[in-house]
């Protein structure tokens, strides 16, 4: 049968979630292999190198660079206040005195002869690193951090902003096509994870934002709403360290287009249950789409499924992911072996597609696979 | 001189794919034979680039039937149905060379080192400067975000004062910067800056990162000296970048010359084509996250990244950058704009689709020339005389506003301008790609247009890099012959006159002279362009401009040249410089369409 590699995103009712939780540096691993973890603890922590402060201090006493040393009250190494006396000059017949004072609590970290700079370091930067899910740590990796496991319910999304939330999922629109809009959220929902359908517009993101809404998972945002939420025009797809109240996860893309149906079922099915979002999105080689990840109770493996792509077959639910009949999903019907001339006439593979009981010759290109489990 | 080579295997590891060629001997030259292609494969699950390479080259063996792989090995040298005598690659996998370089004056020192590590193919990440205007603090926060996979710093002229050099190094050395790749090795830093702070540097940065120490830059400030930086980040893009990318050792180990990174090669190959044919070129690869353009004028080579201009990854920046309405005006249909940021902005997060409406085409093509457009003014800006550089001036000089640092770019004096990338190499019509360089470059005078096929300049470059002696002389034939006959498709030659010209004027009178001896007399009128289809042959041209009228020789000044044809054939560009399209929708869209048809753009129907 004719077969086609089109990666699409997954919707995945049960399988072994995995991800790294690094250390920007190396430190130290907090568990063992085989903790219960939730998404609050601490599996590792380190200290960055603390900002630097640069003391230009010749210019200050007026004194050429080579004669730095001399004035200085401290050395290399050693511990300095705010506000501490770091270098002074003899002065005149002990009078007319210059000095440095430190303008933070550091350590002197060099002396240039050469340039007359003093470097002080400010005091290390704690950094930790949480599970980020519900699991069980599947593999330590010494000194930088883990791999964490967990059965779960798992759904990529296309694009998002913002990073890691965790929050109860919401379930507010009622269908894949309802629009989510702002009358729709309400205070009480701070905290949560909102299941949307078709759209959200950026009133409705807005009020989200002042209900201290954790998330929002919905099918469309329009793009050029994301420079009033960003402050800046969108230019590449690079996001995650947006600091944003309310993540949003888009799982078709920009406009208003209702979310795939197995997706919305999936989210339905757990509405009111625990998850783990992460908005962050990079559309380059090494591709990070944004996820939603559900930690099931039942921890046994039976049933996972296994996260090997097939390519799409005859018989396959393809989305269209351009237009025209962009976001509308159809069935293989069959997968011309030879090329085809479009209506730009870019001759391209194409796949036969069946939507609403009418043909279409669609690029291959311009499909994407709905994983169904 | 030993045996003559008979095929040669080149790849290019691009972050996506990985391109094979094969070229063989055959009937007295070298041609290209057979290519292939597979995904690149340095990424998990696969981590190894080789894979992506054997992959490649298994296609290139079921196309041509000849065996080159013995397992997981090329076989060298070619014994006669077995294996190919030589083995190159280029690589920008893993997101290329990545660079950050420092200079002591933004626009001196730090724009040569700016230009040594751009011509060595890498992306320069930020330029550092004690005059850039930001705080040491602030500079440190900024290298150790960025996570270079080296540093160039330079500064100051040869035996004049180090402080501001050594300044710098003193700024590195307390940001302590770790390296992109591999946890476990110091961060390469290249000095190449005032030789009289050597002592210094080696003090300052020698325990804290892996100091190599190189001629000055500018070792005065008339003079520019690249060469010796640009050879040692090649050196160590292979001992250190390369070598810590999945699978690069092995394929470093098959390889008979040096992994290039792949704007490097493309650089070296335009640099040696407008050399060898003394002619100023202006060449570009529009991807999907970068444009690159390499130009040469006045035989110094120039190349500048637009790091976030494409036409997928980045194409939501091209309509950030260049406004809406610059990106409609090329457009000859009304449409909404809100529904159009969206569907753009659904291009940039499924980057890989392609355009199935001829609407869709349009847009993609529009968006195209203002990437092109952009690139083209970053570089121009770029490629500049040295800035900072007394020059004389004689009384005869007085009246003129040149001064340093002036650009380099003369669309009058360029002679080739070739295209690729998607966009253009794929354009369902050549004219189309024609179409988009013109609007986007506007030549002036007389210039010849060309696309790169396939986009095999990046293997070619490192053919006709390579160095040694035995292979040396063969391999730049190679590469050589297999540009001129396999690598280019020759759109064909615009003549563009320019100057003031009242709409509908004749600008210009042109008189053609083919090989079959006919002839043709064409008029150029304000406003207009016009299209002749003529095949890829020399056809004589004698031009007459009118009195305010410059064709390349001066204002009213006769022109006689040698010009070629090619797939689209001649274009006379009537449309003045710069190319102004109406304010009044109807009045635009009409002059649009007229365009089109004039060149047979897009099929005709609904639309055109």
């Amino acid at each position: 049968m004719a077969h086609s590699y089109t990666p699409g995103l997954k919707v995945l009712k049960k399988t072994l979630f995995s991800k790294e939780r690094i250390l920007p540096l190396k430190g130290e691993v907090l568990v063992k292999q085989g903790d219960k973890l939730s998404p609050e603890t601490i599996v590792a922590s380190t200290s960055l190198p603390g900002n630097i402060q640069m003391l230009k201090v010749n210019n200050i006493l007026n004194i050429e660079p080579g004669d730095v040393k001399a004035c200085l009250v401290f050395k290399e190494g050693d511990s300095v206040k705010k506000g501490e006396k770091i270098a002074e000059t003899a002065g005149f017949l002990g009078m007319f005195k210059s000095s440095v004072e430190s303008p933070v609590d550091g350590t002197i970290e060099s002396i240039s002869d050469s340039t007359g700079r003093v470097v002080l370091r400010e005091a290390p930067i704690p950094v930790e690193v949480n599970a980020y899910v519900s699991g069980r740590v599947g593999k330590v990796i010494q000194n930088e951090g883990i791999i964490v496991t967990s059965i779960a319910s798992f759904i990529q999304g296309i694009f998002g902003i913002a990073g890691e939330k965790q929050g109860v999922l919401q379930l507010v629109s009622q269908d894949p096509s309802e629009e989510l809009t702002a009358e729709k959220i309400t205070n009480d929902m701070s905290g949560k994870i909102l299941i949307g359908g078709s759209f959200l517009s950026l009133e409705a993101y807005k009020k989200a934002m002042s209900c201290n809404v954790a998330g929002i998972v919905i099918g469309g945002f329009n793009y050029y709403d994301l420079k009033e939420v960003l402050g800046y025009n969108l230019g590449v797809a690079i996001t995650g360290t947006e600091k944003l109240k309310t993540a949003l996860i888009l799982t078709e893309g920009y406009g208003s287009i209702p979310m795939n149906k197995a997706t919305f079922d999936l989210l339905k099915s757990h509405d009111g249950k625990n998850a783990s979002i992460n908005g962050a999105t990079q559309i380059r080689a090494g591709v990070i789409r944004p996820e939603i990840v559900i930690p099931l109770k039942d921890e046994s493996s039976e049933d996972v499924s296994s996260n090997v792509q097939e390519g799409i077959q005859e018989g396959s639910v393809v989305r269209v992911i351009r237009s025209p009949n962009f976001g509308k999903i159809g069935t293989v019907t069959s997968l011309p072996a030879e090329l085809h001339k479009m209506e730009s006439e870019t001759m391209v593979r194409v796949a036969e597609i069946k939507i609403d009981g009418k043909n279409f010759l669609i690029p291959r290109a311009n499909l994407e696979m709905v994983e169904l489990q | 001189m030993s045996k003559k080579i008979k095929s040669i295997l080149a790849t290019d590891c691009g972050s996506t794919t990985t391109k094979a060629i094969l070229i063989e001997w055959k009937d007295n030259r070298y041609r290209l034979t057979f290519r292939g292609e597979a995904p690149t494969t340095v990424e998990a699950p696969f981590e190894d680039v080789t894979k992506g390479v054997l992959n490649a080259v298994m296609e290139v063996e079921e196309l041509s039937g000849r065996t080159i792989l013995d397992g997981d090995e090329i076989i060298t040298p070619d014994n006669g149905e077995k294996g190919v005598d030589i083995y190159v690659s280029t690589s920008s996998a893993g997101g290329g060379l990545q660079m950050m370089v420092a200079g002591v004056v933004k626009s001196m020192s730090g724009e040569s080192a700016e230009r040594a590590a751009l011509g060595a193919g890498s992306i320069v990440m930020d330029v550092l400067a004690s005059n850039d205007g930001r705080l040491p603090h602030e500079k440190i926060t900024r290298i150790r975000q960025l996570r270079p996979d080296m540093i160039l710093l330079s500064g100051g002229t040869d035996g004049g004062t180090t402080t501001h050099v050594i300044e710098l190094a003193e700024i590195l050395a307390a940001a302590n910067p770790r390296p992109r790749l591999g946890q476990n090795y110091k961060l390469p830093v290249i000095y190449a800056g005032n030789n009289k702070a050597h002592d210094n540097i080696r003090k300052t940065l020698g325990e804290i990162s892996d100091l190599d120490i190189v001629e000055n830059i500018r070792p005065v400030l008339e003079q520019e000296n690249l060469e010796p930086s640009r050879d040692k980040i090649h050196d160590l893009f292979m001992e250190h970048v390369m070598a810590q990318a999945p699978g690069y050792k092995k394929l470093m180990s098959w390889t008979d010359a040096p992994i290039m990174p792949t704007p490097g090669a493309v650089g070296f190959l335009i640099e040696m084509i407008a050399k060898k044919e003394n002619i100023s070129v202006v060449g570009v690869d529009i991807g999907g996250a970068t444009t690159d353009i390499f130009s040469v004028f006045e035989g110094k080579f120039n190349r500048t990244v637009s790091a976030n201009l494409g036409m997928s990854y980045s194409i939501c920046n091209v309509l950030a950058e260049s406004g809406i309405d610059n990106v409609l005006r090329w457009v000859p249909f009304d449409i909404d704009h809100n529904n159009l940021t969206n569907r753009i902005g659904n291009k940039m997060i499924r980057p890989t689709t392609v355009p199935q409406s001829l609407e869709e085409l349009v847009v993609e093509q529009a968006i195209a020339r203002e990437a092109l457009r952009l690139s083209f003014i970053q570089h121009k800006a770029f490629a500049t005389s040295l800035k900072g550089v007394q020059s004389e001036r004689t009384i005869s000089d007085a009246f003129e506003q040149s001064s340093s640092g002036q650009s380099l770019v003369n669309m009058m004096e360029l002679d080739l301008l070739v295209g690729s990338g998607g966009v253009l190499s794929h354009a369902p019509r050549r004219q189309q790609a024609a179409r988009m360089l013109i609007d986007a470059f506007m030549p002036e005078g007389i210039t010849e247009l060309a696309v790169d096929s396939i986009f095999m300049m990046p293997q070619l470059g490192v053919l006709a890099n390579i160095d040694s002696k035995e292979l040396k002389d063969d391999a730049n034939q190679a590469a050589l012959e297999v540009f001129d006959n396999d690598c280019l498709i020759r759109l064909g030659t615009c003549i563009a006159p320019i100057g003031k010209a009242k709409p509908k004027s004749k600008m210009a009178q042109v008189s053609l002279s083919f090989e079959d001896g006919s002839t043709k007399k064409v008029d150029i009128n304000e406003g207009s362009l016009e299209m002749l289809e003529v095949p890829y042959e020399p056809v004589k041209i004698e031009i007459q401009p009118s009195r305010r009228i410059d064709v390349g020789a001066g204002k009213g000044e006769p022109l006689s040249s040698t010009i070629y044809g090619g797939v689209v054939g001649l274009i006379f560009d009537g449309r003045n410089r710069p190319i102004n399209l109406p304010k009044d929708s109807s009045e635009r869209i009409q002059n649009l369409l007229n365009w089109s048809a004039a060149v047979n753009e897009y099929p005709k129907g609904d639309l055109f």
